[in-house]
């Protein structure tokens, strides 16, 4: 262990990957992205044949409610399809995760991983919690611009603890957010653009930098 | 290849293992030993050793807490030992310009 001729610049990569491996959770696989927009955009095409519109057509909340309420069929179905979309993407992001941990021989459950989840959490669940209350104020509309927003805020959050990219794609969510803000009525292709689309061109821009 | 060294640098530094260890510590706040030693790849005693020597420069301070009933170490780098650091990390940069 002791090396009186300790090259500076090995000493240099060996202090770099230490501070990278001990503080960031390097992992996240681009290929999990790429999957989780997939789904996004299945379960998006699911949607628009169930609500049977075209994608550039605008949405008429008048169709999903009834008597002041939402239809119980449309929530369930809702339900059923933004939960299996988030089911896979989940599944299939921890299997390609663990892959790649066990490449970069890092713990999928160590320091680095709990503080990136802690911090993608606290915006997340509050935006759900929030998409909720937007639910019962019956303001379809706006869920997802809220989800499209606090998503690119978990983000940007979460982007100190893995790859530094993580906040582009974050900065972009929010943008898309904004934008959609102001076209409700849109909600479904704006969601499908920011949960499919960047996921897949992000997935695959981080697939080659990191694990080719 | 053997390599000059510049007189400038730490020769606590001159070990991998208390330069990694001072790299972990630089950027986590408190470090507890079988993080360490996972990140390092080294044995309980060969840690040991490397840490009480960074304790004795008093480059790195030792917390001595209770998890309920268990008794949990942590690790963090004190001010004299950030300096330390980077001073280390300037002597390697100039070296690497004078080549």
């Amino acid at each position: 262990m002791e090396n009186k001729n300790y090259n500076p610049l090995d000493q240099l990569s060996d202090i770099r990957q230490l501070m990278e491996r001990s503080s960031r959770f390097i992992s996240l696989s681009g290929l999990s992205g790429v999957f989780a927009g997939i789904y996004a955009i299945i379960g998006a095409g699911a949607a628009y044949w169930y609500l049977r519109i075209n994608i550039s057509s605008r949405v008429r909340y008048d169709y999903i409610i009834e008597n002041g309420g939402i239809k119980i069929d449309f929530l369930a179905f809702f339900i059923l399809d933004a939960g299996s979309v988030l089911l896979l993407a989940l599944l299939t992001g921890i299997y390609l995760t663990t892959k790649a941990a066990k490449k970069n021989k890092q713990s999928i459950w160590d320091k680095t991983a709990q503080k990136l989840l802690i911090n993608m959490a606290i915006p997340l669940i509050t935006g759900g919690v929030f998409c909720l209350a937007i639910l019962t104020h019956h303001l379809y509309g706006l869920i997802a611009p809220a989800m499209l927003l606090f998503y690119g805020l978990a983000l940007v959050n979460a982007s100190k603890y893995t790859h530094g990219d993580v906040r582009q794609l974050g900065i972009c969510e929010i943008v898309l957010g904004l934008l959609s803000s102001f076209f409700i009525g849109y909600g479904l292709l704006f969601w499908t653009i920011g949960f499919g689309v960047l996921h897949i061109i992000y997935g695959i821009v981080m697939y080659y930098k990191y694990e080719k | 290849m053997s390599l000059p060294l510049s007189d400038n640098f730490n020769k606590a530094f001159e070990s991998k293992a208390r330069l990694g260890i001072m790299s972990v510590l630089m950027v986590n706040d408190l470090v507890d030993f079988s993080t360490l030693k996972d990140l390092l790849q080294l044995t309980d005693g060969n840690l040991a050793s490397h840490i009480r020597a960074l304790e004795d420069l008093q480059y790195v301070t030792v917390n001595k807490q209770f998890v309920g009933r268990k008794p949990n170490t942590t690790y963090s780098v004190s001010e004299l030992g950030k300096k330390a650091f980077n001073d280390h990390l300037n002597a390697l940069e100039n070296f690497l310009k004078s080549r």
